[in-house]
């Protein structure tokens, strides 16, 4: 089970965690490398880094939920092996995810000794949950009835559930993974309260998060993570937002876009007025977004992740309803009213590059003969009878193959028998030469290799080059930087502003990443 | 660590894996007739010779090969966009309702009219069942293996009112409607064949099998020959994609149930228009859930769907002739290896899938390095 050992070092005492050197691979991916940490009890220590990032596996292998390939981790000095979340809960380890797990129709009493009956019969086990509930409860504030219907509470105090759940076995290093995604404001701010009392009572908090905000606000140090890489560590009173969002999202130039300077663009093909969205869960998502593309125009939106950026790709591409304000497309109005569904958008010469090829791109179990149709399933593409043209389709697939070099070139395979860059081809040989007149494109290069990247750059640049209008959104800011003609920088679903490409440097686009206004136009 | 399990080949999965899930359960069943003292052989020879050889036996064994030929596209057609339609049941029920409302109503025309609209009314109110759950699951999200095994409930109860009140034959003691118009009576294949000159004997065995072979062509087109087929296994293998390439998810899964109960009520096209030419109570006899089984071991294609319709049918037809046969081989026996032939292909459809794979991949690779040694 568990092998505690002591280890002779007395400096690593004074850390309630720490790791040295851990790794881990998942396949070829590289989720976690060579990973120094340490945290201190009584201190709130923030991690951040993009999506994708490796922050959730390196608290996972925290948890003991995912094995370390090598490297240790020592609590309170002491070096442990974490095999399980038994292993664990059991060094004094708690963990709050992302997603709840409760039983919604049990009470919280219920819920918290779930695990830990004591025996067949409930009697014993449940005497002592309400007592530490209640001592949880007071000692930490977090106001939580043991009796109370666990479907009656709302989202905050679902998560206090989860945190005297992870307390429970008297936890003294609490993990957090971005507790405040499905919290409103005022809930975020109850558990900030919440975790300054832990501070204060010697636990050490973990912080997983990507919102810069949070950062700032309630952590003593932060560890930046990027690429499955520690690229940072600083106390969070000498960092500034800016420092933070440069570390998260600064990457190597990858290789320098050769882009002519044309012509002023155009007519305007698209803009938003005053763009809203409000999710079902009443979350606002959206918040007055105005803009607008002409034709040969490329607009960038960058921002770190999880701002907004997918909600409104979503929005412009009619998968998603707006709730606000209107999109103007080539003349074609929507607003909250409308009817809008992703055929009427594409009908008027829209093309999407979804973020998410596995999601929405691809249907993984369809040859790649029926990918390169998807979304133009009712064109002349698969012929004018009534039934398909199976020779259409696979000629058609064919030459799109060439065109974009594909590989293999085999229309009859199943789209999830190509490799991820080849997959992202097809979405974009079908998207791309489907004459848009306005393209929409999330994520163009994610997990994609070098040499399909330029390829990939070059046919963006050719298009706007023909006149169509783009909005590209990706998390690579130089992606953003080297393609765009303008820039338009989300912050928490809001439109922070819009600089041309000559005035958009990292630094500028840093500051208006942590959502700071240009100096001028300061809020 | 479990090794990962590699990729059964195709021909494999689709012919090597249902046959031996099929000699599975013929071994276990015979196993059981050995252990009530009959030889397992001799009783193999008897089903078989029921089925396919005795006088009548073949003509049997199609006749009962139709009705699962319908139900199985039936849960087919739903299998495509992932919808779980167990409704065949009431769906078929329904479609004899159809059929018969049709045929008293077209009793002054000729067959020529009289015959298609009856098989079109069979279809529509089949296909009406399935709309229902179809609409619930898919702008309500009420759950459609629920509302499909409701709807069986529902159906039959309609049914057993219909027949024991206003339906029923005047004079009957039976719950069975009048018998409907000679005019939509499908005939007989040995009728037919008697019209050619050939001679035949007289079985249940009409000329709805040919509406079968003809649905499951008409179902091999729509899946994999139309915009529509595309759009229903669009929605099934991804609806996100689906919804992002402007397919309307809830009318596809919709027109998908309409669809699938269309086929399962063409059932009565055997049942009603070709044998028994009124409704009788409980006429479907399970066909509509052992239809099921067939979509599961034909993998939802038609060619499977048909030898595994043509395996169900031998069953019920040798089934038949073994308790016929045997003394101690009761009815309930006959269920029993019936019942075995589901589980293995049905339930436990890839249980051999991983020691199967392991042994095609050992081979092939051995024969590689033999061939490059």
């Amino acid at each position: 089970m568990t092998a505690t050992e002591k280890t002779g070092g007395g400096a690593s005492a004074s850390y309630a965690l720490e790791l040295k050197g851990v790794n881990k691979s998942f396949g070829l991916i590289r989720a976690n490398r060579n990973i120094n940490l340490a945290v201190r009890p009584g201190t709130i220590h923030g991690i951040i880094g993009e999506n994708g990032a490796g922050k959730s596996t390196l608290m996972n292998i925290v948890y003991g939920m995912h094995t370390r390939d090598d490297g240790e981790i020592l609590i309170d000095g002491e070096r442990v092996d974490m095999r399980s979340s038994a292993d664990a809960i059991s060094h004094g380890v708690g963990m709050v995810h992302q997603h709840f797990m409760l039983v919604p129709t049990f009470t919280v009493l219920e819920n918290v000794m779930l695990g830990t009956e004591g025996g067949a019969l409930l009697r014993e086990g449940r005497e002592a949950a309400r007592a530490r509930i209640v001592e949880l409860s007071e000692r930490y504030n977090l106001a939580i009835s043991p009796d109370a219907l666990v479907s009656d509470l709302n989202v905050g105090q679902r998560q206090r559930v989860e945190i005297i759940k992870a307390l429970k076995g008297g936890a003294k290093i609490l993990i957090l993974d971005e507790p405040t995604g499905v919290l409103t404001p005022q809930e975020a701010e109850q558990l900030f309260e919440v975790l300054k009392v832990l501070r204060d009572r010697g636990v050490a908090v973990l912080l997983i998060t990507h919102k810069l905000a949070e950062i700032m606000e309630i952590t003593d140090a932060v560890d930046i993570m990027r690429q499955g890489e520690i690229v940072g560590h600083r106390k969070t009173a000498q960092t500034s937002p800016a420092e933070l969002a440069e570390l998260m999202v600064g990457r190597e130039v990858l290789l320098e876009v050769e882009r002519t300077e044309v012509s002023p663009p155009g007519d305007v093909r698209f803009s938003a007025s005053h763009l809203g969205y409000t999710s079902s869960q009443g979350v606002v998502e959206l918040d007055d977004i105005s803009f607008e593309v002409r034709s040969g125009e490329i607009l960038g939106v960058a921002g770190v992740s999880g701002n907004g950026q997918t909600q409104l790709m979503e929005v412009l591409a009619g998968m998603r309803h707006l709730t606000a304000g209107a999109i103007n497309i080539l003349g074609t109005e929507v607003t909250p009213a409308s009817e809008t569904n992703p055929r009427i958008i594409r009908d008027v010469g829209v093309r999407h590059i979804p973020e998410d090829r596995h999601t929405h791109g691809l249907i993984l179990h369809f040859e790649a003969r029926e990918n390169m149709i998807l979304g133009l399933q009712d064109s002349d593409l698969t012929g004018t009878g009534l039934l398909m043209d199976q020779d259409a389709i696979e000629a058609n697939c064919r030459a799109k193959m060439k065109d974009y070099d594909v590989r293999p070139s085999e229309p009859r395979h199943f789209a999830k028998n190509f490799s991820g860059g080849n997959q992202q081809k097809i979405v974009i040989a079908r998207e791309f030469s489907a004459h848009p007149v306005v393209l929409l494109v999330g994520q163009p290069t994610r997990g994609v290799d070098v040499g399909a990247i330029e390829f990939i750059h070059k046919q963006l640049l050719a298009l706007r080059d023909a006149g169509c209008a783009i909005l590209l959104v990706s998390v690579e800011l130089d992606e953003i930087m080297s393609l765009s003609d303008r820039i338009m920088v989300l912050c928490g679903g809001k439109n922070v502003g819009i600089v041309s490409r000559d005035e958009a440097d990292r630094q500028t686009l840093g500051l208006m990443m942590a959502g700071q206004k240009r100096t001028g136009e300061a809020a | 660590m479990s090794t990962p399990i590699p990729p059964l080949p195709r021909w494999a999965d689709l012919f090597l894996l249902p046959v031996i899930n099929l000699m599975a359960a013929l071994f276990i069943c015979g196993l059981i007739v050995l252990a009530i003292g009959e030889n397992p052989i001799e009783a193999l020879g008897v089903m078989l010779k029921g089925a396919f050889v005795y006088s009548g036996g073949l003509g049997y064994t199609l006749y009962y090969t139709t009705n699962f030929v319908f139900t199985g596209l039936a849960v087919a057609t739903a299998f495509h966009a992932m919808l779980f339609n167990i409704g065949g049941e009431g769906q078929a029920y329904l479609g004899g309702l159809g059929a018969a409302l049709v045929a008293f109503a077209m009793g002054w025309a000729p067959s020529i009219i009289a015959l298609p609209l009856a098989i079109a009314g069979a279809a529509l109110l089949g296909a009406c069942w399935g709309v229902i759950p179809g609409y619930l699951q898919a702008r309500r999200g009420s759950h459609i293996v629920i509302t499909t095994i409701m709807f069986n409930f529902i159906a039959a109860s309609i049914m057993v009112w219909l027949l024991t009140g206003p339906m029923l034959e005047p004079g009957q003691q039976s719950p069975q409607s009048a018998p409907l118009p000679a005019s939509s009576h499908l005939p007989a294949m040995h009728e037919i064949f008697a019209a050619i000159g050939i001679k035949i004997s007289s079985t249940p065995f009409n000329a709805s099998f040919l509406l079968a072979l003809l649905a499951l062509v008409l179902f091999w087109v729509l899946i994999w020959r139309t915009r529509l087929g595309y759009a229903i296994r669009a929605v099934g293998q991804n609806p996100e994609a689906a919804h992002y390439a402007g397919i309307n998810v809830p009318r596809t899964i919709i027109i998908t149930m309409a669809i699938s109960g269309g086929f399962a009520g063409l059932l009565a096209t055997n049942e009603i228009l070709g044998v028994s030419d009124r409704i009788i109570l409980n006429y479907t006899a399970g066909y509509g859930f052992t239809g099921i089984a067939v979509a599961l071991m034909g993998r939802n294609h038609p060619i499977g769907i048909f030898l595994a319709s043509l395996l169900f049918g031998a069953l019920y037809q040798g089934g038949a002739e073994l308790d016929f046969e045997f003394q101690s081989i009761t009815r309930e026996m006959v269920l029993l290896i019936q019942g075995m032939i589901i589980l293995f292909s049905g339930a436990l459809a890839y249980m051999f899938n991983p020691p199967l794979a392991r042994l095609i991949a050992r081979l092939t690779v051995s024969r590689r390095a033999a061939a490059h040694g």
